[in-house]
C-alpha cells in the first residue's frame, strides 16, 4: 500500500511553453513607462495644490514645474490610455483575464497570505497566478481605470460634468484621483518588491518563459 | 490705467500665471531637468533615454494635438453647473505671483480699456461706460490650473456681448489679455464666447475689490481649466 501525499500539486515546473504572450509583454512595459511618467508628472502637478500636508520631493517628480508637469502628464496620457485599451481588449477577447485573474476566493486569498508570510508561498509555476497576485493585478486594473476616469473628470470638469458629478464633483475627484494613484504606488511597491525576489517573473515579462 | 484688448492670432503661451510662482529660472528649460526622475529606467537601459531636444519637440507636438483635441470636445453651448448664493467660497482665494498688498492701484477715474486688433470700433471704454453695458450674475465654480477650486459671485458683461458690440472678428482665433500687473494672458475664441465668460465688475455684488483685479477682470472660470482670472487693469 502506497501513501500518496496529496499536500503538494504536482504542477510542471517549466514545459518551455509561453507564459506571457507578445503582447502582454509589450503592454507590460508601455504601462510601466507610461505610469511612471503619470506618478512622477502628477506628483509635480499635486505640489501646485497640495490636498494633504506634505509636499513630493522635487527629486522624484517630472517635468520641473507645473507647466512641464502638466505637459508631460497629458501627453502620457495618451500612451497610457491607448496602450490600456489595447491591453484590455486584448486580455479581456482572448479570455486571458478570465483564465489568469479569476475566479477570486476571499478564503484563498487569506490563505495566500498567510503563506506569504510564512515562506511557504510556492513559486514553482510562475505561469499561475496564487490569490493574491490575482487580487493584486484584478485590483491594479480597477485602480488604473479609477484613475484614468477620475482623470478625465478633472481635466474637463465642464465638458464632462455628469462624469465630474459621479465621482462627487471637481474638489472630490481629486482625491479619488489620488486615492487610485496612491493604490497605485503601493501596489508598485509590492509587485517590484517581489519581482525582484522572484527573478524569473522578471525574465518572463521580458522574454515571455 | 491703460490696457488692451487685442484680437490677433497670437500664440498662445505656455507661461501660465499661476504657475509664474513655482517658476525657478524661466530661462532654464523648464519641462526637462525633472526628467531625471527616469533615472532609474537610464541605469537600466545604460543609456540616456531622455534627449532634451527630442522630448522637448514631442511634448510641444502633443501639446498642440491636445489643443485641437480640446477644441473638439468643446461643446460651445454646454454650461457649467451654477450654485446657490450659500455655496459662494468665502473668502474667496486670492492668487497671484505676487502678494496682496502689491495688487496694482487703478484709478477709476482715468480708467481706460484700450481696444486694438481685428475689431470695427477701436475706441477706448471708460468704467462708466464699461458699467453701463448689459450685465447679468453667474455663480459659478473656478477652476484653477494649479489644481484648487472655489466658488464666485460674478456680476459682469458677457464677453461675447462686448467683442460683438465693438465689431470684433469672432473668426479670430484669440482674444489677447494686457494686463496692469504685466500678466497678459489670451483666450480661444470660442471660450471667449461661451455666455459664462464674462467681463466682471462685480463680486458678490458690490464693486470687484483690487486684490481680485479691480476694475474688471475676466474669470473663463466656466469651461475652462486652466481657468485664468486675469484682471483687465
Amino acid at each position: 500500500m502506497t501513501v500518496q501525499t496529496i499536500s503538494t500539486q504536482t504542477i510542471p515546473v517549466h514545459d518551455g511553453a509561453t507564459i506571457h504572450p507578445g503582447w502582454v509583454r509589450i503592454g507590460h512595459w508601455i504601462n510601466a513607462i507610461a505610469m511612471i511618467v503619470m506618478i512622477g508628472s502628477g506628483w509635480q502637478i499635486y505640489n501646485a495644490s497640495p490636498l494633504f500636508d506634505f509636499t513630493f520631493p522635487r527629486g522624484i517628480t517630472l517635468g520641473e514645474w507645473l507647466g512641464g508637469a502638466l505637459l508631460w502628464h497629458f501627453a502620457a496620457m495618451w500612451l497610457l490610455v491607448v496602450n490600456g485599451i489595447v491591453y484590455v481588449t486584448l486580455g479581456l477577447v482572448t479570455g486571458r483575464f478570465r483564465r489568469k485573474l479569476l475566479p477570486i476566493y476571499p478564503s484563498d486569498v487569506l490563505h495566500d497570505v498567510g503563506a506569504a508570510f510564512t515562506g511557504k508561498l510556492s513559486h514553482d509555476n510562475i505561469s499561475v497566478y496564487n490569490s493574491v497576485q490575482k487580487l493584486l493585478y484584478a485590483g491594479v486594473l480597477l485602480a488604473g481605470a479609477v484613475a484614468v476616469f477620475s482623470g478625465l473628470s478633472i481635466w474637463k470638469p465642464v465638458q464632462f460634468q455628469e462624469l465630474t458629478a459621479l465621482f462627487g464633483g471637481y474638489d472630490f475627484a481629486r482625491y479619488v484621483h489620488f486615492a487610485a494613484m496612491a493604490c497605485i504606488v503601493g501596489f508598485l511597491v509590492v509587485h517590484v518588491t517581489l519581482a525582484i525576489l522572484v527573478p524569473t517573473t522578471i525574465k518572463a515579462m521580458v522574454v515571455g518563459k | 490705467m491703460k490696457k488692451r484688448l487685442i484680437i490677433p492670432g497670437v500664440d498662445q503661451k505656455l507661461l501660465i500665471k499661476d504657475a509664474a510662482k513655482l517658476l525657478p529660472n524661466p530661462s532654464r528649460r523648464l519641462f526637462l531637468r525633472g526628467a531625471a526622475s527616469l533615472g532609474a529606467l537610464t541605469i537600466l537601459t545604460g543609456c540616456d533615454i531622455v534627449d532634451e531636444d527630442s522630448a522637448e519637440n514631442v511634448l510641444r507636438y502633443v501639446s498642440t494635438f491636445n489643443d485641437r483635441v480640446q477644441a473638439a470636445i468643446f461643446q460651445p453651448q454646454k454650461l457649467a453647473p451654477v450654485y446657490p448664493e450659500s455655496m459662494v467660497t468665502k473668502p474667496f482665494p486670492f492668487n497671484a505671483y505676487y502678494s496682496e498688498d502689491e495688487a496694482p492701484e487703478i484709478d477709476g477715474e482715468s480708467y481706460k480699456l484700450e481696444v486694438a486688433g481685428l475689431v470695427d470700433n477701436k475706441k477706448s471704454w471708460t468704467l462708466p461706460e464699461l458699467y453701463a453695458l448689459p450685465q447679468e450674475r453667474q455663480i459659478t465654480r473656478h477652476i484653477c490650473v494649479e489644481g484648487w477650486s472655489a466658488i464666485g459671485d460674478w456680476t459682469g458683461t458677457r464677453l461675447s456681448d462686448f467683442l460683438k458690440r465693438v465689431g470684433a472678428d469672432l473668426t479670430a482665433k484669440y482674444v489677447y489679455f494686457i494686463c496692469k500687473e504685466g500678466y497678459s494672458n489670451t483666450i480661444d475664441m470660442p471660450t471667449a464666447l461661451h455666455p459664462q465668460t464674462l467681463m466682471v465688475f462685480k463680486f458678490g455684488n458690490e464693486i470687484l475689490p483690487r486684490r481680485y483685479g479691480y476694475p474688471a477682470c475676466r474669470p473663463s472660470s466656466a469651461t475652462r481649466t486652466p481657468s485664468t482670472l486675469s484682471p483687465w487693469r
